[in-house]
């Protein structure tokens, strides 16, 4: 696991900014307005036009660092961070070297699932917008992949699509990757404003707990919402917008996780790929555990079958977020090493397996509750190719 | 509901209280108690008929296992949802989703003159040396100009005969005129032919165009040269030759091959598709012979009944379908196409299994006299003295073919929704119609489906395909794998 966040002294006077991190000691001045000076152990630090010095594991050399302990020491040249002195708040926003940059949109949100990672605040939280739009200019060009996610992120409106311009702007050849509950899209106006921010390579994914409405909208705790999405999905369609329909699997949608992959291909075949997603242990599915959890070895002959069935009917399947040893070894060739590498972990159970570099592994939150059924492999099993027969 | 956090509603507070509404739905009785019901989208499920019996007269319990499966299935609605009306329009526009592009596939009948004597050729044959039954350039001309009138992305460009490659000069002219024209479409050139003919400068020219083959395999040697009589009875040999030279030129994909089923054929499924196997085939389309051409007059010695071929069909699939359960992957065609339709959201591309009908919307045919007809089948008619399917000539104006000619009425007559007998068969969404057939075997376009061996052949085959699918799990993922 990788912090992103450090608390520190707070300084009345201090400022709130967003910069990128910079070991370069000797930068030129005028290239140091955007930068962050990085540190380490008892290096010196030369005052210099930063604007900002950061020292990881060591003792302060001046009264303007700010220390990190050694758990930073990930931090690198090129990732930006925000940091808040009044607050005493350091928030990492981007890693250049990760494929898992997450701009997290908004804690609010129109639905309320079950499961909610990220149970949503109704709070007013548009100061997040600003450090994105302030950031996206100090990424890397060569930044493969951002995801948006919140929250939901439609709910911000107009402010989505400047990020979206921004984006398409500074990064044009990064894809993006926004999750959504697809509602607001039920609006041709909003998934038409999308299509024409300009992003090259935008894939919006979308959740569908269930083939019948009744279902979906118990999971997501909101009446229409079925309605509205499936209507939001056409409308992506509508707009050639790349579309991922996302089914996390619990025991509250479990029993149509075959008739919803029978539906999505007789009704949604305009996705470009469908996921089934391991549960995670962590915000609402906690406090909703026992109507939630049920042991990913009891639905693999149902997640074998929703997957084939797909495969064969030409769709692109991803499984995520669940272990090889919970799969059948014939979808094995659809898993994907899904977990963000901060939050990602491997059991006690795992030391010794053949296959721990080709798995997902856990979320850090399942050692609240996870598998009676994980086990190591003696011998690196080759991938099978697929085939139903 | 025990162990929701008490802020969250149950699953009742979602559940529709009122009662359901029947989505337009057809039925069809299968065996004993069993009856199929489909929705307009193509979605189906079999039902007792008691189960039905209480969904019709809306005595079905929402708690019945039943219910959300109908509802996902669009056969019935409630109010929990309205979503089902987009998707029903957009499962039935994406079926249909073919027919703003019209018609793709342009036949240019190069010539009539044919070195085989065929028993069920389709059409009069004549003698190899008659030049006027050859296709001229200035014909070409104007039949490749009504092809880019199409709005047809794709033009896929298939030389008929007679053997077209009788008239070679012919074919490498209309490819390089149809390149040279080409506005951006894409091309495809299919060249149907014995391959009794095949010279070396006919692969050149196919390799450097990227043209592909249509040929015909009959069978084994003995039943396919007593199909296909020519001087020297030595067709088997010759295709298997050709066969051989194309792959070894064009690559393994550039040549398919299509078989007739006649009375000798009835016996020997099995011998046909080993046949098949062994010359490297991974399809194999059992086809009913159509009663045209030469098929008619020799109907006595060649002909069947409709329920003979079924039984041959049936029994062909069953040992393709073996074949596949050890290990040898070969599919048949008809069978995929009506699983494509079962099973797929898409709208199929086979032209003779399409309501409306493919004719003239699908495919075109420019006979080598200039005359332009709705469909082969229609120019086989002709042929025989029956013009109804004659559109007019080449001469004429694009529109006057497609607008003002015999065309839309009969187009009009063939959609599935108004004929009588389709209009309420649960097999709709998976069947076609067949304008041509019905003419020449029952006097119009519509036909009267309980005499119709059209439509007995059909409703066999697809009742077979779906109880296979309901009834054999293990038949039903080899057949899905190959979709």
């Amino acid at each position: 696991m990788i912090p992103l966040a450090a608390k520190f002294q707070s300084r009345p006077e201090g400022r709130s900014f967003v910069a990128r991190l910079t070991n370069d000691k000797s930068l030129p001045s005028p290239l140091c307005d955007d930068e962050i000076l990085v540190s380490r152990g008892d290096e010196p630090a030369p005052s210099g036009s930063y604007q900002g010095l950061i020292r990881i594991a060591g003792a302060a050399h001046s009264e303007e660092e700010l220390i990190l302990g050694d758990e930073f020491s990930y931090l690198d040249d090129g990732d930006i961070v925000r940091i808040n002195e009044f607050a005493g708040e350091l928030r990492v926003l981007y890693r250049k070297g990760s494929y898992h940059n997450v701009l997290f949109f908004t804690e609010r949100c129109n639905s309320r699932c079950l499961m909610c990672s990220q149970p949503p605040r109704d709070v007013d939280d548009e100061y997040l917008i600003d450090d994105i739009l302030e950031a996206i200019p100090l990424m890397s060009q060569d930044t493969k992949v951002l995801c948006i996610t919140g929250g939901e992120p439609t709910i911000l409106g107009w402010r989505l699509i400047e990020v979206l311009t921004a984006v398409s702007r500074y990064l044009p050849d990064s894809s993006l990757h926004m999750l959504s509950n697809g509602r607001a899209f039920a609006y041709r106006a909003t998934a038409k404003a999308v299509s024409q921010a300009g992003c090259r390579d935008l894939m919006i994914g979308v959740p569908l707990y269930a083939d019948i409405a009744s279902v979906h909208n118990f999971v997501v705790q909101a009446r229409d919402a079925f309605d509205q999405t499936i209507r939001g999905m056409m409308n992506l369609a509508r707009f050639n917008i790349a579309l991922e329909i996302r089914f996390v699997i619990h025991r509250q949608t479990v029993s149509r996780l075959v008739q919803t992959a029978k539906f999505i291909a007789r009704n949604l075949p305009f996705a470009s790929q469908v996921a089934f997603m391991g549960l995670e242990t962590i915000g609402f599915t906690r406090s909703n555990l026992s109507v939630l959890w049920i042991d990913p070895w009891e639905y693999r002959d149902a997640l074998r079958e929703a997957v084939t069935m797909l495969a064969a009917a030409g769709m692109r399947v991803m499984v995520y977020n669940l272990p090889l040893c919970l799969i059948p070894e014939e979808i094995w060739p659809f898993a994907q090493q899904s977990i963000s590498d901060w939050k990602n972990i491997y059991m006690p159970e795992c030391a010794g397996c053949a296959m721990k570099a080709q798995c997902a592994g856990f979320f850090a939150s399942a050692s609240f509750k996870y598998s009676d059924h994980i086990r190591p492999f003696d011998t690196v099993s080759q991938l099978p190719s697929f085939s139903i027969i | 509901m025990n162990g929701l956090n008490r802020s969250f509603k149950g699953p009742e507070s979602y559940r529709n209280g009122s009662s359901y509404r029947l989505l337009p739905m057809k039925f069809m009785r299968f065996r004993d108690d069993r009856y199929l019901v489909t929705s307009m989208g193509g979605d189906y499920m079999f039902l007792s008929q008691t189960k039905l019996n209480d969904i019709v007269t809306h005595k079905l319990q929402q708690t019945d296992t039943l219910y959300p499966d109908l509802l996902a299935s669009h056969l019935i609605a409630d109010d929990s949802s309205t979503a089902h009306l987009d998707l029903l329009a957009a499962k039935y526009r994406t079926r249909h989703s073919r027919l703003p592009s019209w018609t793709a596939l342009h036949m240019f009948v190069t010539t009539l003159r044919c070195d085989h004597s065929c028993q069920y050729c389709q059409v009069s044959r004549v003698s190899e040396d008659r030049e006027s039954f050859d296709m001229t350039p200035a014909i070409a001309d104007r039949a490749i100009g009504l092809m880019f009138q199409s709005p047809s992305a794709c033009l896929k460009v298939e030389f008929q005969g007679g053997e077209s490659l009788l008239n070679f000069d012919l074919v490498r002219y209309i490819v390089s005129e149809a390149k040279r024209r080409n506005d951006g479409r894409q091309l495809e050139f299919v060249i149907t032919t014995n391959l009794a003919n095949l010279t070396e400068e006919i692969l050149s020219f196919s390799e450097e165009h990227g043209i592909s083959f249509s040929t015909s395999l009959d069978g084994p040697a003995a039943l396919h040269n007593a199909n296909r009589p020519r001087p020297g009875r030595d067709s088997h040999a010759k295709t298997e030759e050709g066969i051989e030279r194309l792959r070894q030129r064009l690559g393994k994909d550039a040549v398919s091959a299509l078989m007739t089923t006649t009375a000798a054929s009835l016996d020997q499924p099995e011998r046909i598709i080993d046949e098949y196997v062994r010359m490297g085939f991974d399809s194999i389309f059992l086809r009913y012979i159509s009663p045209y051409g030469f098929a008619v007059k020799s109907s006595a010695r060649i002909g069947y009944e409709t329920k003979k071929f079924v039984d041959f069909f049936k029994r062909g699939l069953a040992y393709i379908v073996d074949l596949n359960r050890r290990g040898i992957f070969v599919r048949e065609t008809y069978t995929q196409i009506v699983l494509q339709k079962i099973l797929m959201p898409g709208a199929s591309g086979y032209i003779d299994l399409q309501s409306p009908a493919g004719m003239g919307i699908s495919g075109i045919v420019y006979n080598y006299n200039g005359e332009v007809y709705s469909s082969d089948e229609g120019r086989m008619l002709a042929e025989m003295g029956d013009r109804t399917f004659r559109l007019g000539t080449v001469h004429d104006t694009y529109e006057k073919l497609f607008l003002d000619s015999p065309l839309l009425p009969m187009i009009h007559e063939s959609m599935l929704e108004g004929v009588p007998g389709c209009t309420d068969c649960a097999l709709q969404p998976y069947c076609g119609s067949d304008p041509v057939f019905h003419h020449r075997t029952q006097g119009d376009f519509i036909g009267h489906r309980p005499t119709s061996s059209f439509c007995e052949r059909n409703m066999a085959i697809i009742k077979h395909i779906l109880t296979l699918l309901e009834d054999d799990k293990e038949t039903a993922s080899i057949l899905k794998s190959w979709l």
